[in-house]
């Protein structure tokens, strides 16, 4: 990781620092045009006080008499000064604020859209904090010198200025400048050089402790329900005592090179003093010019650290700038067709040999799949957990495009649709409920333009009309982060809600019913048997009720299809499907018998049992 | 929307307040501020020496070189004795803050999970998060720099007066005429100031909150086609963000600079009137040169000033914000060492008139009162948004009864030790959450003490066996962020595999099983059933065989228990029950 200020990270530094002069020209010229104006004004100042003491006070006191004239100009000259100096500042820091706030908002806005235009494959190979942190923290850190930037190009206007000026009034006393500024510039590269490290390292562990609180406030109900506060506590104290030792360790240095970099100048005024006066004596300058020269000297002993401070920010920020320019840059994103899909009528979805895997490495989640779906039918996805058939149903809405095979709507490849046709044509309800923190409607309108008739429409296909209408603001509720005020069958509910609203063709419910009771689920069903005759369905279920809506079954197993047919044929002959749906009949039939048994039962009831326990495997 | 609290208190109560959390801090102190005084002694006055080294050394036609070649020396000496100082009190003071601020952070990361979930709830864990990493590490700027820069200026600004004085009073009165106005509307520029950072914290939280929804809510937002609108959504927040930030930017650039504009003035001033006074014969030529150095060193502290009241400003805030962590009472707190032990063995469960309302809302739960013996299995059924999880929640006290109480043993829960009652006492939540890392270490958050054995063991007795053998690496499958790896069925699994090596003695299982297949999930029932058995059971499922099971179900009706009794009893009897039995029974049968 770039972490020193060597010349390689000092090159990518101002490769950065340039596209943000490139992005933004008119900003930067302008901070930097208000930072040379400043940097003028303050070397004017110490001539305009200069000039005042000559010819205002020395000659008062001279002729005894104030010369009207002078006195004037003076105050014009000094108030003039401070108001163009004022003038540098406040221009200064609002374009240097407005160019580094552009760049990190474009980073942001660059970033995000790519989060939303790669591939969710894509998602699944790089962690949820990683992204947010590219998004913000990388964001900044990229483009922080730019905070500082326009200032040090100032300093250099300044440095010169002052350094023609200390030439023109005294050569000799000038040296003793040449000396101690680039001295007060090599210790700042030193300093810096010896800091950036500690630093870096203080920023990544900033980072971790962020992450940690982070990860344990989000599973704040599993630490509490099993009480694990003293260890999640140790967890983050000792990333927290980490980060104090290495802010620690950047103090040392800071702690020693602050002090020293304080006192270099006023050492230079001194060697100033000692070699200003040994011209005096020589007659070669007056006290006037010696006074000035000191002056110069304190003032430019602080805008010299500009300059320490952007290369203290570049290897963080080309750190920060190659995170964000790694999303930029990414590839794979989806690339889409130009067929449209019908607008009306249930869809046709064929799949045929799709396979899938998990990362480039991964076992194979899918494993040539292949089944078609004629329009206006229903299927249902069965198989054990962990089976694939999340996996699968992200296939068929083209979430993640297939390693092999191909998923066809109305005979057309889901690669060949256009930008946007597979969500006019499909709605999926995914196993994990998402919410937006928005109120009820925009969850469910997601901002189509849907009249509230609708939306209610949808809600009461949901079973989700009551509750609505009896929270606070109905449709206008907040929901709060992913829904945290919704109770996780309402939630599923809105979900739910959100996929009918569409009125899709083919409609696809990833176990989207698991915490709603039979009864509800049932209604929902009925209901949606009853008006949605005009969509295609796939089903992924483990119910019974639920199951038997289907027109045919598929069955998987570890990421294939092991049997398909309807769900009389697949209880005859695969054993799987049947282990599966009648495990609750079963179980009930055994309890029953164990019951009957302490009840005193006949033979023949628990050989029927037996029947179903003993099917071929 | 957020619950915790904010105590209405001035500035400087806040850090004082803030500090005396800090015990570290204060070790030490008296070298570490003796060390300031000598840095502080010596910046006020080295410029001062300089300066009359130069009046004196130079006053003369004929410059005087020993006096100014010794008075340099004896500079030199003390600027060198200044660094030394400064640089000494620097690491004494970076040790002491940093420790404390680590310390504040602890505190306030381990009181965050004091907090009861609700309170936990009503804010964005972004924010949470930012309470004790960002907001504290506001503070350190202040006090590793700003903090003593306050007062190192204070002192400055008296001296450089003091001296003003010696030379002559008529022209000091003017120079502070000149700043009076500034000082006195300084605190108001602070005040916009300060809205204006808070309005950009308020903005950078909400941009992190729409980015992270592009990133937590990828799947939907692709499944619905949302990309545009959800674009639009970040480029407004980030927008908003921009706009607050410039903002901020172009208060503190047009205040600031008005030092120089006031300084100017003050300058101008003092050259006209000064020589008026020189020609009365008021003020020497030497002392008037003198008094105009005099107001850069009255000026330069202002000027420092006004820029680390920003600093001020935002560890007064940084501060605020830990505070209102730490100062908002743990609502559901442990009772510490004078609570209740439950020693092990099986436990009973009473509740007592118990009623339950969501702060702000309509009771969820009336007139609950029900016993529970120990070793019984409870099944609890209801429509979804009935009330059972909130009853979970209270039985498990992860909140407290707005009305009644709930016995444990015949002890309010209330009067029991975290530490036995979270032994005791273990609920699986239908949302798996994982930790990052690796299956193993998942389950043995259950009980840390766990060898890779033991989890085995637990697995097997839980069935699940066959499914972790399934796994290609075994116990060392990495689960992902929040457990996304697996599917949400095998979330599930490691959850309730978790808890079971907790080993408490009364389970509490809250639709704990709801993605699993049937199969894995009788099996599962079946297992626990004969594991748990001499424990408390307590399952809250739509699966009639849970029901089946129970030694006695509790039927849950829009926030009350509307009816009771073993299955048996309840199926036979018209009502709530036999309703929702016909509907499991035409579920699982078609
Ligand atoms: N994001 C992911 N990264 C890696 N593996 C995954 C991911 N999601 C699911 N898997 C794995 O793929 C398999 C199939 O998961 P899934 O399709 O969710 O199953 P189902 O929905 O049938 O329960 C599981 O073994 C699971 O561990
Ligand atoms: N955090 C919360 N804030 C406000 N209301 C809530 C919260 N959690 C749940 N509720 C409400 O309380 C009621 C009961 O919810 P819950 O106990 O989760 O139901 P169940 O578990 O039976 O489905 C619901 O109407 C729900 O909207
Ligand atoms: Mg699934
Ligand atoms: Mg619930």
């Amino acid at each position: 990781m770039a972490s020193k200020v060597t010349p390689a990270v000092m090159r990518k530094g101002f490769r950065v620092l340039g596209v943000a002069i490139r992005t933004e020209p008119v900003v930067f010229a302008g901070a930097v045009l208000a930072s040379a104006v400043y940097g003028l004004m303050t070397v004017a100042s110490a001539w305009a006080l200069g000039w005042a003491t000559e010819h205002v006070v020395l000659d008062a006191f001279a002729d005894g008499d104030v010369a009207d004239g002078a006195a004037a100009t003076a105050v014009l000259l000094i108030v003039g000064v401070a108001v163009l100096k004022a003038l540098g500042v406040g221009g200064r820091r609002i374009l240097a604020g407005v160019l580094q706030f552009r760049m990190q908002a474009r980073s942001r806005r660059g970033v995000t859209r790519q989060y939303l235009r790669l591939p969710l494959a894509w998602h699944h190979r790089h962690p949820t904090g990683q992204l947010l942190s590219n998004a913000n923290a990388d964001a900044e850190a990229a483009w922080a010198p730019l905070a500082p930037l326009p200032m040090a190009v100032g300093v250099v206007v300044m440095l010169v200025t002052a350094a023609v000026a200390m030439v023109v009034t005294d050569p000799v006393l000038a040296l003793v400048g040449f000396l101690i500024f680039p001295a007060i510039a090599v210790l700042n590269l030193v300093y810096q050089r010896r800091l950036s490290p500690l630093a870096t390292r203080a920023q990544q562990l900033r980072a971790e402790v962020s992450e940690i609180a982070h990860e344990s406030f989000d599973g704040a109900l599993v630490v509490k329900t099993l009480g694990r506060e003293e260890e999640e506590t140790r967890r983050f104290q000792a990333k927290a005592h980490e980060l104090r030792d290495a802010n620690i360790a950047v103090g040392r240095v800071r702690g020693l090179f602050d002090p020293i970099l304080e006192a270099l100048p006023t050492l230079g005024v001194l060697a100033v003093l000692v070699v200003g006066a040994v011209r005096l004596e020589q007659g070669a300058i007056d006290s006037g010019v010696l006074v000035q020269v000191a002056y110069l000297f304190t003032l430019l002993a602080f805008p010299i650290r500009a300059l320490g401070w952007v290369l203290a920010e570049l290897p963080r920020s080309v750190v920060g700038w190659e995170r964000v320019q790694g999303v930029l840059e990414a590839t794979g994103s989806m690339e889409y067709g130009s067929a449209e899909p019908a607008a009306e009528g249930p869809a046709r979805l064929e799949v045929s040999g799709v396979s899938y895997s998990y990362g480039a490495a991964g076992e194979p989640v899918l494993r040539g799949i292949g089944f078609d779906l004629p329009p206006g039918r229903t299927v249902a996805l069965v198989g054990p957990t962990g089976s694939g058939k999340s996996t699968l149903v992200q296939t068929l809405v083209r979430l993640v495009d297939p390693a092999a095979g191909a998923v066809r709507l109305d005979g057309v490849d889901l690669r060949d649709v256009a930008r946007g046709g597979i969500s006019r044509a499909m709605a999926l309800v995914p196993q994990q409920t998402f919410l937006f923190d928005d109120t009820v409607r925009g969850n469910i309108t997601l901002g189509l333009p849907l009249p509230d008739e609708d939306v209610w429409a949808a809600l009461r296909l949901a079973q989700a009309d009551g509750f609505v209408s009896a929270l606070p603001a109905g449709l206008d509720t907040k929901v709060g982060e992913r829904g945290t005020t919704l109770s996780g069958g309402q939630r599923q509910r809105v979900a739910l809600a959100r996929a009918i609203a569409r009125r899709p063709r083919l409609l696809i419910l990833d176990d989207a019913t698991s915490s709603v009771d039979p009864q509800v689920e049932a209604r929902i069903l009925h209901g949606l048997r009853d008006s949605a005759e005009a969509a295609t369905v796939v089903l992924v279920a483990y119910r019974m009720a639920t199951i038997a809506l289907a027109d045919e079954i598929v069955y998987m197993e570890h990421g294939g299809i092991v049997d398909r047919g309807g769900h009389d044929e697949l209880l005859g002959r695969c054993a799987g499907y049947r282990d599966l749906v009648t495990a609750y009949e079963r179980e009930e039939a055994e309890r029953a018998v164990l019951e009957a048994g302490s009840a005193g039962v006949s033979p023949d009831d628990i050989e029927d049992i037996e029947d179903i326990e003993e099917v071929p495997a | 929307m957020t619950m915790l609290q904010t105590v209405e208190r001035s500035a400087l109560a806040t850090v004082r307040r803030g500090l005396s959390l800090t015990p570290e801090f204060r070790r030490g102190i008296a070298g570490t501020l003796a060390l300031a005084v000598v840095a502080t002694v010596g910046k006020i006055i080295v410029p001062i020496a300089v300066q009359q080294t130069i009046d004196t050394g130079l006053r003369n036609a004929t410059p005087d070189l020993a006096y100014i070649r010794g008075a340099v020396a004896i500079c030199a000496v003390a600027v060198l004795l200044t660094a030394l100082a400064g640089y000494l009190m620097n690491v004494r003071l970076y040790k002491a803050t940093e420790a404390s601020l680590a310390t504040l952070r602890v505190r306030g990361f381990r009181h965050v999970h004091d907090l009861s979930v609700l309170t936990q709830n009503t804010e964005r864990r972004g924010a949470m998060v930012s309470r004790v990493t960002g907001d504290v590490d506001q503070i350190s700027t202040f006090m590793q720099f700003g903090g003593l820069m306050i007062i190192v200026a204070g002192g400055q600004l008296v001296v450089a007066s003091v001296l003003m004085l010696v030379y002559s009073w008529q022209l000091t009165m003017l120079v502070w005429a000149c700043f009076l106005p500034l000082m006195v509307a300084l605190p108001r520029f602070q005040r916009w100031l300060s809205g204006a950072y808070t309005q950009v914290r308020e903005r950078t939280g909400d941009m992190l909150g729409a980015v992270s929804e592009s990133v937590v809510g990828a799947q939907v937002i692709r499944a619905y086609g949302v990309e545009d609108r959800t674009a639009e959504r970040i480029d407004a927040a980030i927008g908003a963000n921009y706009a607050a930030q410039s903002r901020a930017q172009k208060i503190v650039a047009t205040v600031f600079p008005l030092t120089e504009v006031v300084s100017a003035l003050a300058i101008a001033g003092v050259v006209l009137l000064g020589v008026r006074l020189g020609l009365d014969g008021g003020i020497s030529q030497g002392q008037l040169v003198a008094f105009l150095f005099l107001i850069t060193l009255f000026v330069s502290p202002l000027q420092v000033a006004t820029e680390v009241l920003n600093d001020a400003q935002n560890a007064i805030a940084g501060w605020r914000r830990i505070l209102g962590v730490l100062e908002t009472p743990a609502d559901v707190a442990d009772p510490g060492p004078a609570g209740v032990e439950l020693p092990r063995g099986p436990i009973s469960v009473r509740f007592e008139g118990v009623e339950f309302a969501y702060p702000g809302g309509k009771p969820v739960l009336r007139e609950i009162d029900l016993e529970i013996p120990p070793r019984s299995r409870i099944a609890v059924v209801g429509e979804t948004g009935s009330g059972k999880t909130t009853f979970a929640k209270l039985l498990t006290r992860l909140m407290d009864p707005t009305a009644g109480r709930v016995l444990v043993d015949g002890h309010d829960l209330r009067d029991v030790r975290f530490s036995s009652l979270r032994e005791r006492i273990v609920m699986v939540p239908q949302d798996g959450f994982l930790f990052e890392g690796t299956l193993a270490e998942n389950i043995r958050f259950g009980r840390p003490s766990a060898t890779d054995d033991e989890i085995l063991l637990g697995l097997t007795e839980l069935g699940l066996a066959d499914w972790l053998e399934g796994l290609p690496a075994g116990l060392a499958t990495q689960v992902g962020q929040r457990g996304e790896s697996l599917s949400a069925g095998e979330r599930q699994l490691v959850a309730l595999a978790r808890a079971y090596l907790a080993d408490p003695d009364l389970l509490l299982l809250d639709e704990a099983t709801s993605a699993v297949d049937p199969a894995t999930e009788v099996r599962l029932a079946r297992a626990l059933e004969g594991v748990t058995r001499g424990r408390t059971a307590v399952s809250i499922a739509h699966r009639l065989s849970t029901a089946e099971a129970a030694d006695e179900v509790l039927v849950f009706d829009r926030g009350r228990v509307v009816q009771r009794g073993p299955h048996a009893e309840l199926v036979a009897r018209p009502g709530v029950y036999a309703d929702l039995h016909a509907s499991w029974v035409s579920a699982a049968r078609s």
